[in-house]
């Protein structure tokens, strides 16, 4: 069977690419120490030397609209394209071409399908900063095959949080059952408090630092029940409008199990948002 | 009232280099131009295949052509649609990093929880 080498929690900021490319009096006073801390997260990737990637992140009204939204969807494509025009526009991102591992898109569809998850599917997606982001900061050779799974957070009716914690629980225990040797990671993206379009946003600081703290302490120590106990729908309003991204930290708190502590945890900061890195090694170690 | 169709002119335009400076040059007439030959179209059909039904209400072709994001906001037009496209039309138009996405936040100062419902 496939071997779950690591699963990995992030947020994506999109303007990582332009601060820790830009030089001189480009580059802004924030980007070298966090630079640094990105390259210290990188290494925890490349220890647990993964041969496909499980991508989890959220379109942001890109591909997918309102005219046909689907909640989760799986990728099953030989290969995604990545970035569109507005983020290129707004956060500079580059164009990228990534490899699909699409047998392992077959089986996630399959048999999440039969364990109860009725997945959506995509034979040509182009995926956004959401999934390209972390390529960028943990992977940014880009070598290895994806599958890219899509939840969203973005327009509601949305999924509870405790289905974003299910759905977690069961990509683990589909990739476990793979039949295959390949070395799995998963990585997953969102937010931790954030405002985007509202009254409390770009400030200094995310707009809920309370909020955060709550959050790194959840997701750290692995407090699934103690996280499904305070987060719900609506109390997500509270931290900042688009704080619901958070749920796809709660899903990978369902890949990497109840309780279990995360074996790397790092937080930066920002203005506007607060970064928060988490790495998880399922069997106790990279090797 | 569209919160659908009013998203749905932020998505399109958003995503057309030439509508995003159509519309920062003329709004008012960008907005009527749409709502004549996009609104109806589902984009994923052709154009025998559009809808018959869809329309802004007054205030909503107002808020789209005078610009008033304060007022899309209070619309419950999906607030992540609003910003990109805002942001493309009038970043440029700020000396300082991040000048206008905080004008803008100023701009919405007077909004307090619960924020105006943005489900379609």
């Amino acid at each position: 069977m496939a071997e779950l080498v690591a699963v990995i929690a992030s947020t994506h900021h999109p303007f990582y690419y332009r601060a820790s490319t830009a030089t001189g009096e480009e580059r802004p006073p924030f980007a070298d120490e966090w630079v640094r801390k990105i390259t210290a997260f990188r290494e925890t990737l490349t220890k647990a030397r993964p041969d496909v990637l499980v991508m989890v992140g959220s379109d942001h009204f890109h591909q997918l609209w309102l005219d046909n939204m689907p909640q989760f969807l799986v990728g099953k494509a030989p290969f995604y394209d990545g970035n569109f025009y507005n983020e290129e526009r707004e956060f500079g991102l580059p164009r990228m071409l990534l490899k699909g591992q699409e047998d392992l898109s077959t089986y996630v569809l399959r048999e999440g399908i039969d364990a109860g998850f009725d997945l959506a599917f995509s034979n040509e997606l182009r995926i956004d900063h959401s999934i390209t982001c972390p390529i960028i900061t943990l992977r940014p050779q880009n070598d290895l095959p994806i599958v890219p799974i899509y939840t969203n957070i973005f327009a509601p009716p949305l999924p509870r949080p405790k289905r974003f914690v299910q759905l977690g629980r069961t990509i683990r225990q589909l990739i476990e059952s793979w039949p295959s040797e390949q070395r799995v990671a998963v990585i997953g993206t969102g937010h931790l408090s954030l405002e985007l379009g509202g009254p409390r946003q770009f400030g200094p600081h995310g707009p809920a630092p309370e909020f955060d703290q709550r959050a790194v302490e959840w997701i750290s120590t692995g407090d699934i029940e103690g996280c499904l106990a305070e987060v719900t729908l609506d109390s997500l309003h509270a931290p900042g409008n688009a704080t619901h991204g958070f749920m796809d930290f709660m899903l990978m708190m369902g890949v990497a199990g109840e309780g279990r502590k995360a074996d790397y945890v790092d937080t930066y900061d920002l203005f506007h948002t607060m970064e928060a890195y988490f790495t998880w090694y399922p069997n106790g170690g990279p090797r | 009232m569209s919160k659908y169709l009013v998203n749905k002119f932020l998505y399109t335009v958003d995503r057309d280099p030439e509508l995003v400076e159509r519309y920062r040059e003329d709004p008012e007439g960008t907005v009527a131009w749409w709502e004549e030959r996009h609104a109806c179209r589902i984009l994923n059909c052709h154009g025998g295949e559009s809808s018959t039904w869809v329309r802004f209400d007054d205030t909503e072709r107002a808020a789209l052509a005078g610009h008033d994001y304060p007022a899309l906001f209070e619309l419950g037009a999906h607030p992540f649609l609003t910003l990109t496209l805002f942001i493309a039309m009038f970043e440029r138009d700020y000396e300082e990093p991040l000048g206008f996405q905080q004008e803008y936040a100023r701009r919405l100062s007077h909004f307090s929880l619960p924020y105006p419902d943005i489900a379609t």
